[in-house]
């Protein structure tokens, strides 16, 4: 779970929730539908060409805009294995924490990594190893908090137990 | 302290508390919107099976007013069943309005109260001195099942705005200045107040403005310290009780901004980025417009309609425009019908919408074509906002919004006031 491998997506600054999720797909709600809209608005092939196991790479302040928790759940269905951003915008950041969605923030990261590099994220220490550059990237660390929803797959699972 | 901070303390069971600390808060109201039935969903998926506290719990069905499809029609079926089955206190339908007037509207915010909404709109509220914060569907059910919810201690970040604004310049354009000048990642998981002689003299329909787009900046809550103003409003909506907070002297603000918006001329944020704004002086170009919306939560009140039927009244909107009206509640509608704004809007060619959020989020009453040039009184103008992704979408004051559906292209208002 602490490490994560994958092919990188790279996307810009201010990527906001309508270019994840566009606003007309909203109505959805089983995540095999809403994965099949994926990113569709930042790049309307995304769909098409993402593979499972990727990891997105995007720059300052991603998932701003509307707090639809669509977002998270179309990344996650569509089997996004982690999120690396130079920051993360708030609501979306609690989203991917509640689904367990695993996300680095790594100041620098869109300085070091190109579409179709092969990273290993190292959730524990927030390190980013770019093997296709031979590049290691150090992010921050996630507080023990949120690292542990992350680890346990969200925010679900606990309150699951604890209503029992 | 600041008055956002003793309102977390005096939710949290913490005899102090730091910035960076994370909380966990008693929440006065939880607010679900119509887009949500994950809300619903993650609340049974997590074993909930009664709402703790549905007293606190509103629902406004408001994104699909009334519902334009079989999917919306049936999220909104399910949505007043559950609130149904489980006594939920607030349930406003389709016949309401935007959440964020709708919710002042009735009386359920008030200063000093903790208000969580699946909108990241809800910063709002910081209008009326409330703490104002949008969540995720999952941490919304979390307050179902609990009554309470983590919050982060947020650093604070203050704006400072003095000068008289001209004529036809509106909250609007001094936000979108603001927001010009310091991008859209300026607070991300931060709080902005605002401040200053301006702030106090504008109504509270133009401070609600500044409050609402304080996210587009990243933020996750936005105030505004109460006065006489705010607590005629309040009073005169609710007679419950309530405490207004206020920062100590001495506060130590994270980042202050200053400005003066003497002089200011009409502001607009070009595509597709609601951080890319320019004063209508520098767009020289002609900008053909095939369509103005006027309404949503940053500019449908009445105050927003009443400039507009003044630049419009005894005139035509351009025959190359479609002039869309969606007034933010069914109130400010039946205010516009009232003071005669709606008939000379409609005499002079505008098309009229159920109260709602309409087409500013694309999903109908006035969704746009590849290739379009829209207007919008909204906050946002990301791409594919408003329907296509091959659309432009600008995002302008009413008043700018107005005389530019009379010209068929952008348009300087002050030359019609």
């Amino acid at each position: 779970m602490s490490l994560i491998a994958g092919k990188a997506y790279t996307f810009g600054n201010n990527i906001d929730t309508d270019q994840i999720y566009p606003g007309r797909y909203l109505e959805l709600t089983e995540p095999e539908e809403i994965a099949r809209h994926v990113m569709e608005g930042a790049d309307s092939s995304f769909p098409e060409r993402y593979q499972a196991g990727g990891i997105i790479v995007g720059g300052t302040n991603f998932g701003c805009g509307s707090s639809r928790e669509h977002a998270v759940i179309a990344l996650k269905t569509a089997g996004v294995k982690a999120l690396i951003a130079e920051s993360f915008a708030r609501i979306f950041f609690r989203n991917c924490i509640n689904l367990g969605l695993p996300l680095v923030i790594c100041p620098e990261i869109t300085q070091h990594v190109e579409e179709g590099d092969k990273l290993e994220v190292n959730l524990e220490t927030g390190t980013v190893n770019n093997t296709s550059k031979d590049r290691k990237i150090q992010g921050e660390e996630l507080s023990e908090f949120v690292l542990n929803f992350i680890k346990a797959g969200g925010v679900k699972p606990y309150y699951k137990e604890k209503n029992l | 302290m600041h008055a956002l901070e003793k309102i977390l303390l005096h939710h949290s069971n913490k005899e102090s508390i730091a910035q960076g600390d994370i909380i966990t808060c008693e929440v006065d109201i939880a607010e679900i919107n119509d887009l949500y039935l994950q809300v619903i969903k993650s609340f049974y998926e997590m074993g909930g099976k009664k709402v703790k506290n549905p007293d606190k719990v509103a629902f406004v069905l408001d994104h699909y007013a009334p519902a334009p499809t079989i999917q919306s029609a049936d999220i909104q079926k399910k949505m007043r069943n559950f609130a149904r089955e489980q006594d939920i206190q607030y349930f406003f339908d389709i016949n309401k309005g935007v959440c964020h007037q709708v919710m002042p509207e009735e009386g359920i915010v008030w200063p000093g109260m903790l208000l969580v909404a699946t909108d990241s709109h809800t910063t709002t509220h910081g209008a009326f001195g409330a703490f104002g914060t949008g969540v995720g569907a999952t941490d919304l059910a979390v307050i179902l099942l609990e009554g309470e919810l983590w919050f982060r201690v947020p650093e604070i970040i203050r704006i400072n705005i003095t000068g008289e604004l001209g004529k036809g310049l509106m909250a609007k354009d001094v936000i979108l200045n603001i927001i010009g000048e310091l991008k859209q990642d300026v607070a991300v998981y931060k709080a902005i107040e605002y401040a200053g002689s301006t702030v106090e003299a504008l109504d509270m329909a133009g401070r609600m403005v500044l409050c609402n787009m304080a996210v587009e900046m990243g933020a996750k809550t936005s105030y505004i310290q109460p006065d006489k103003k705010t607590l005629n409003f309040i009073d005169k909506k609710t007679d419950r009780s309530y405490r207004v907070f206020e920062t100590d002297p001495g506060f130590n603000y994270s980042q202050e901004f200053d400005f003066d918006v003497s002089g200011l001329a009409p502001q607009v944020a070009v595509p597709h980025s609601i951080d890319s704004v320019k004063s209508i002086e520098e767009l020289q170009e002609n900008i053909p417009v095939d369509q103005v919306l006027i309404g949503t939560c940053t500019g449908g009140r009445i105050e927003d309609i009443k400039i507009a039927a003044e630049i419009l009244e005894n005139k035509t909107v351009s025959p190359d425009c479609r002039l869309i009206i969606t007034p933010a509640s069914t109130r400010v509608l039946k205010e516009a019908m009232d003071k005669g704004y709606m008939e000379a809007l409609i005499d002079a060619g505008a098309a009229f919408n159920t109260p709602g959020c309409g087409a500013c989020l694309g999903a109908h009453q006035g969704v746009l074509a590849p290739g379009e040039i829209c207007l919008t009184t909204g906050s946002r103008n990301f791409p594919g906002r408003m329907g296509s992704n091959k659309a432009e979408v600008y995002s302008v004051s009413p008043a700018t919004g107005a005389a530019s559906a009379l010209t068929g292209k952008l348009t300087d208002p002050r030359q019609y006031i």
